[in-house]
């Protein structure tokens, strides 16, 4: 009790505390949001979509019900986009000459303490949408209920792996049009290439090594194996070090250029 | 004042600035080896032009800004190594303000004050007694976007005062504000200093100086060029009265040549001659006799303004 009392007043949990309370405007929207999301693409995949490819795609999705195959790559798509939009542009404007990160940069915090921070807020943000994503999910019966909870701390790893990279580099940023470029040139793109919709044994041969080279692959590779119980040990652990090397690089480089940029 | 080590709260010594260039070599030297003492209670005031190294020098005191070379000790801490500490007792209002407008008047004390840790039954009392001292609180539950710039500086300086700091540091607290916002601002800063915060500020307007400081140093292209009270600094670099005249565009020359010999110092600016003098009267009649027939002829006091002058050859504000 005493170390959590003590944990709770550490510096990071400052800079947590700052976007928890900024957070108090607009929860109720998010939450909305991230209950919609799950919910439409779940009724139009029932209402025919899914039938049609269930129809005709059954050999190339290994049986699945076309539902149980899309289901955990839409997860951590939208774990990924969130950990962008969350990331990337919030820093750009919060390391303004005039944005939070220089108030923060003032007062006993340091440069780090200020990442730690809104990198735990990033994490509750993707914990929020993950266990309503499945817990929706679970209702429509698309994903097992007993593995429903496996894909929560999957899609925290993803959130993770893909905010420190995005807020290392936000933090250089200085034009809100390399957000915009950013996301529509990196981000879009990897649903193309990751397996999200189709199994990327459908890309053809030559396409396939980019797959595996692409975090977002390996995230959903990871998540879509433990949610059809078809996961191997090698597999998941080739994904979970990708994922946590690209995390541990990201917070390293971020703590760099969080530095740089607020003590000059 | 005697200067002994606790009463002694910044001492800086050949403290240095460079800013390094993208390329990663030759930097540019904003702050040139200063010396600074400034004491508990005091007001002192850095006066210099745009470009001159006031804010780099007040973000390295801020600890928010490395120290290139030169020692620098706050509150008896180490500024390169104890930053966060000295940075808990200290009360920042940067030249570019720092007020969040997601958040409403009373929320951003209230969420600046949580930064140094401090408890919300507390923060919640003081927010409210600060918003009454920086007259804001009409504007408590209000969005920031709806106040004025005097009001977002008061709400700066509010704000800055939440950690019950012992050093307020104030980079051109007025600059940009009419000149009622600006007295206003004067008056609580001057209720502060009665109060016993030690205030550092750095301006470009000589008046706020003459106002507010008990000693002042004068910053030229990174460099002190000259340190001590108004009172001493004008006694020291200037004459008691200054007569001044101005002229139209096309004149002055011809009635600078008129003027030479009467006094022994002139400065010529663009319109305007000042003529540095120990009697006012005396040379206006002077220049009268002449024949030289200025627009207008005023007849004042010495400031810092003419301090300035004298020493950087340039007029403070362009
Ligand atoms: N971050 C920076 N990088 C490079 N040069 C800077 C930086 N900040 C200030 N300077 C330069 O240092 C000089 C002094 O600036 P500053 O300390 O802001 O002066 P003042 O506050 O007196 O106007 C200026 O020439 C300015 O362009
Ligand atoms: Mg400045």
């Amino acid at each position: 009790m005493l170390t959590l009392a003590r944990a709770r007043s550490a510096p990071a949990f400052r800079e947590l505390g700052y976007w928890l309370f900024r957070y108090r405007r607009t929860w109720r929207g998010s939450i909305v949001i991230s209950v919609a999301n799950p919910l439409l693409f779940l009724t139009a995949l029932g209402l025919g979509l899914g039938k049609l490819i269930n129809r005709n795609g059954s050999e190339s999705l290994h049986g699945h019900p076309y539902v149980r195959f899309i289901l955990p790559g839409m997860l951590i798509a939208a774990v990924m986009q969130t950990a962008f939009l969350e990331a990337a542009g919030p820093v750009m404007q919060a390391a303004l000459p005039r944005g939070n990160y220089r108030a923060a940069a003032s007062t006993p915090l340091a440069p780090a303490d200020i990442l730690y921070g809104h990198l735990m807020y990033w994490t509750l943000r993707a914990a929020q949408n993950a266990i309503l994503f499945t817990g929706v999910s679970v209702l429509f019966g698309a994903v097992s209920v007993y593995r429903a909870p496996l894909l929560v701390p999957i899609a925290l790893l993803v959130a993770v792996a893909f905010a420190t990279p995005a807020a290392a580099w936000g933090v250089t940023v200085t034009r809100p049009s390399h957000l915009n470029a950013m996301f529509r040139f990196v981000i879009l793109p990897l649903y193309m290439f990751s397996g999200t919709f189709f199994p990327i044994e459908q890309l053809p041969a030559w396409l396939r090594p980019v797959a595996w080279a692409t975090p977002l692959w390996h995230g959903v590779d990871l998540c879509r194996t433990v949610a059809l119980g078809t996961v191997t040990l090698p597999g998941a652990l080739i994904h979970t070090g990708y994922l946590s090397a690209m995390a541990v690089i990201g917070l390293f480089v971020a703590r760099r250029n969080y530095r740089r940029k607020l003590y000059v | 004042m005697t200067a002994d080590a606790s009463t002694v709260l910044i001492e800086a010594t050949g403290l240095t600035k460079v800013y390094g260039t993208p390329g990663g070599r030759a930097g540019f030297t904003a702050v040139d080896g200063i010396d600074l003492e400034i004491h508990r209670g005091e007001a002192f005031g850095v006066l210099g032009a745009n470009g001159a190294g006031k804010s780099s020098t007040m973000r390295m005191i801020a600890c928010v800004s490395p120290v290139t070379a030169g020692s620098l000790r706050i509150l008896g801490h180490d500024s390169a190594t104890d930053g966060a500490k000295i940075r808990a007792r200290l009360g920042v209002v940067p030249q570019d303000d720092t007020i969040d407008s997601e958040l409403t008047v009373r929320e951003n004390l209230l969420i600046y004050g949580r930064y140094f840790g401090l408890p919300w039954k507390v923060l919640r009392e003081r927010s409210t007694r600060l918003l009454e001292f920086t007259r804001l609180s009409e504007k408590a539950d209000d969005e920031v976007a709806t106040l004025s710039g005097g009001m977002r500086r008061r709400l700066t300086i509010a704000r800055a005062l939440i950690n019950e700091p012992e050093i307020v540091l104030l980079d051109e607290p007025t600059t940009g504000l009419d000149p009622q916002a600006r007295h206003l601002l004067w008056e609580r800063l001057f209720q502060l200093k009665q109060d016993g915060v030690t205030l550092l500020l750095t301006t470009h307007y000589m008046d706020e100086a003459e106002q507010l400081c008990d000693r002042l140093v004068v910053m030229d292209a990174g460099k002190i060029v000259a340190a001590g009270t108004p009172a001493e600094l004008i006694s020291r670099y200037t004459s008691r009265e200054v007569v001044e005249l101005r002229f139209a565009p096309g004149e002055r020359q011809i009635m600078a040549d008129k003027c030479r010999g009467i006094v022994e110092r002139v400065e010529e600016l663009p319109h305007r001659l000042m003529l540095y003098t120990d009697s006012g009267e005396e040379t206006l009649a002077a220049v009268n006799a002449r024949g030289v027939r200025p627009l207008t002829a005023l007849i004042r006091r010495s400031s810092l303004e003419d301090v300035f002058l004298t020493l950087t050859g340039r007029s403070l504000v362009d």
